[in-house]
């Protein structure tokens, strides 16, 4: 009903807009046509551009004066600014959010369910409410249990009948306190139901694995106990600290300089490679998987990055030239539809040494396009990211994700 | 036209996560409150002040260069963003304030050469950001981080086009006499909160915060550090000496190298007239146990 009135209000205004655009592909615009060649021109758009025509039903409708309302593709650009037209509705994947939006929990927050941050019960919850909701899409996956023993669920986002699709996997959370991250596999996983002609392409090309929260235990323990946990929760018998750094016991040139052997760093490379329970079962789960993944993404906080192999040494990639043109596109693709500034780079050149990383491991398993994307902000939050930050901080990754995915497609598999 | 099966479609029609453009000015300023009130729609939402980062102004990189090489650094890289980031704590040192809180906005350029005996010299070309008021300005600066033997601070040198001149004084003013005549002292915990939250009447005494805590992250900086302050845990104001406000704090700062949080516990007096002074500084020890209790949302 609120769509109803809102749409009402901005109908009765007449204000068009005459010029060049950038982008709309998350509106509706109204145009008229004053020209039979305009008429023809917006035919031509609408059946070609992967444009979605609400009015008339079909382009051959199309007539002058009479208002065409159509949602256009990022392609727009090229005839936009040659028409008059007023935008109808501004963001309709918003308006839509809106509608399903579960209003229950926090009183303090006004904003959507994926605008908050949730407790790991309530991400289980989810977990479990979306599998039930999309069946059809989504099957959950046990890929094994962190040291407390508390599951490790993947989701597999898979549709049509293909068999042995070729795959994606997202994992997130690895370290407990960089809370953007679960919130992006949430918000990730969100837009496939929702799906729009990108991820529609994505979707017919490859599966997608999500792991919303790798770390389960330390996530749980920044929500009752130390919001600035990084590691996970496992015991050692030689120390009284607790927790090994998950993105520093996977088997890449392990517990070299930038990592530490000693129980009580932040950077505690744990007791041999995989000696976690979390590491392993992703290292498990992506080693009998190895022919079918060609994409391996994982999320961190903070410092904007979109960093690539290797991290565990200043040696280059092999595809390195070709891993460094995608990680340009997709930041520059956030800069563009975003405004805002990603770095991008070999991990290890660009930051600091970092061995025993699940991107370098999961690289040098096989799996070519791995890449590891630092969310939100530069510093000035942290990791205390506020939530009114989540949907901007979450749309910018996803673009970088969708542009990233898109190319592996184009490199990997043949036209159909 | 048929407008229900518009709406309809509207509804059933998206593009999560689809590129928008939000400073086009698309809709009518008047009727798009319902929408633009949602954060998704204005990115730049709510408070201004809360936008860090971006100014529209991107660095290109993809050059390469070896880390902690002399010569010309790649600016985005870490080790020119190191040096940079301590003449930003050097800048807030000399300038800072409740209202004057000064962030890295970008490197221009940076190169660093051997100076014999002394150390490593760093000459960068960098733009700060003013955070409470979101202006932007470019220094020169040059930070000489001294060799390991003798353990100093760097020392830095900067010269900024129009230091900071936004005028803060009447806020600053009336802060300071509000907190001078505050009946009971103030005090407050967890700047920002674990869900990002900052009471808006806290916000100076968490750019205070921040301020103070650029004099140890100044002090404690080296070529393999990049400091961060992560939180204020805790600020407490003390009775007011010689005109000068006085607090404790405890804050904890986020060492991105080694991922360590550090706790300091810091002494800092501010006035107007004298500016951010810290008094005494002590770091805490490392403590497994005497974590903060959990805050209840």
């Amino acid at each position: 009903m609120k769509a109803l009135l809102i749409l009402i209000v901005l109908m009765n205004l007449d204000k068009n807009k005459c010029f060049a655009f950038l982008s709309f592909s998350d509106q509706v615009l109204s145009i008229t046509a004053k020209t039979q060649e305009q008429v023809e021109l917006l035919k031509n758009v609408s059946t070609q551009y992967e444009t979605v025509l609400w009015q008339p039903v079909s382009p051959e409708y199309i007539k002058e004066e009479e208002p065409v309302h159509l949602s256009p593709s990022a392609f727009a650009q090229s005839f936009a600014s040659r028409f008059c037209f007023r935008v109808l509705l501004d963001n309709t994947n918003e308006m839509i959010e809106l509608q399903t939006r579960n209003d229950s929990t926090d009183p303090r927050s006004s904003s959507s369910y994926y605008e908050r941050y949730h407790s790991l019960e309530d991400i289980y919850y989810w977990i479990n409410r979306t599998t039930q909701e999309h069946p059809e899409m989504v099957k959950v996956v046990l890929i094994g249990s962190s040291y407390e023993k508390r599951p490790l669920y993947a989701l597999k986002i898979s549709v049509g009948e293909k068999q042995d699709k070729k795959a994606i996997w997202i994992d997130c959370g690895i370290h407990a306190r960089e809370w953007i991250s679960p919130a992006f596999c949430m918000w990730f996983s969100l837009s496939y139901y929702n799906q729009n002609q990108d991820i529609t392409h994505i979707l017919n090309h490859m599966d997608v694995y999500v792991l919303p929260v790798m770390n389960p235990d330390g996530y749980k323990y920044t929500w009752t106990t130390n919001r600035m946990w990084r590691k996970n929760r496992s015991y050692s018998t030689d120390s009284s600290c607790v927790g090994v750094d998950l993105n520093r016991n996977f088997d890449a040139n392990w517990c070299t300089e930038g990592a530490s052997d000693k129980p009580c760093s932040e950077i505690y490379c744990g007791a041999f490679p995989e000696s976690e329970p979390e590491s392993e079962a992703v290292a498990n789960f992506l080693r009998s998987h190895k022919d079918s993944v060609q994409l391996y993404l994982t999320i961190h906080s903070y410092s904007q990055m979109l960093l690539f192999p290797y991290s565990c040494t200043l040696d280059e990639a092999e595809n390195h030239n070709e891993l460094l043109v995608m990680a340009q596109e997709a930041a520059q693709k956030i800069r563009r539809y975003y405004r805002n500034t990603y770095k991008y780079g070999a991990g290890g050149k660009t930051i600091y040494l970092a061995p025993g990383g699940s991107d370098d491991w999961a690289y040098n398993l096989g799996i070519k396009y791995s890449f590891t994307f630092e969310l939100q902000d530069r510093g000035r939050y942290g990791f205390l990211l506020p939530p009114s930050h989540i949907s901007k901080a979450c749309n910018e990754a996803l673009i970088a994700v969708k542009t990233i995915a898109l190319r592996v497609i184009e490199k990997t598999q043949a036209p159909q | 036209m048929n407008l229900t099966i518009l709406i309809v479609m509207a509804v059933l029609t998206g593009v999560l996560g689809s590129p928008y453009v939000t400073d086009t000015d698309v809709t009518p300023g008047s009727d798009s409150a319902g929408m633009s009130a949602h954060p998704n729609s204005v990115p730049e939402a709510a408070d201004g002040t809360e936008v860090f980062h971006e100014e529209g102004v991107v660095e290109e990189e993809g050059v390469e260069e070896d880390v902690m090489a002399t010569g010309e650094l790649n600016p985005s890289h870490y080790p020119a963003q190191r040096a940079a980031n301590v003449v930003k704590h050097y800048l807030n040192t000399r300038y800072g304030s409740p209202y004057r809180w000064v962030g890295l906005h970008k490197v221009h350029s940076a190169n660093a050469e051997e100076v014999a005996e002394s150390g490593r010299k760093y000459h960068l070309e960098i733009s700060v950001q003013e955070m409470t008021g979101n202006t932007t300005e470019k220094c020169s600066a040059e930070v000489l981080f001294p060799a390991l033997e003798n353990q100093r601070s760097p020392q830095v040198q900067a010269s900024c086009e129009a230091l900071l001149t936004a005028n803060t004084t009447a806020q600053e003013e009336a802060l300071y006499q509000q907190y001078r005549r505050n009946h009971t002292l103030l005090s407050g915990h967890n700047l920002p909160d674990s869900y990002g939250h900052i009471d808006p009447d806290m916000k100076p005494l968490w750019h205070l915060g921040g301020v103070a805590s650029s004099f140890v992250m100044l002090k404690e900086s080296t070529e393999n550090t990049l400091y961060n302050m992560a939180q204020v845990a805790n600020v407490t104001q003390l009775e007011t000496e010689n005109d000068q406000l006085r607090f404790n704090y405890h804050v904890l700062l986020h060492d991105m190298v080694s991922q360590e949080i550090i706790h300091w516990k810091l002494l800092v007096t501010w006035s107007p007239a004298e500016g951010v002074k810290v008094l005494q500084m002590e770091e805490l020890p490392k403590c497994e146990h005497c974590e903060v209790p959990p805050k209840p949302n």
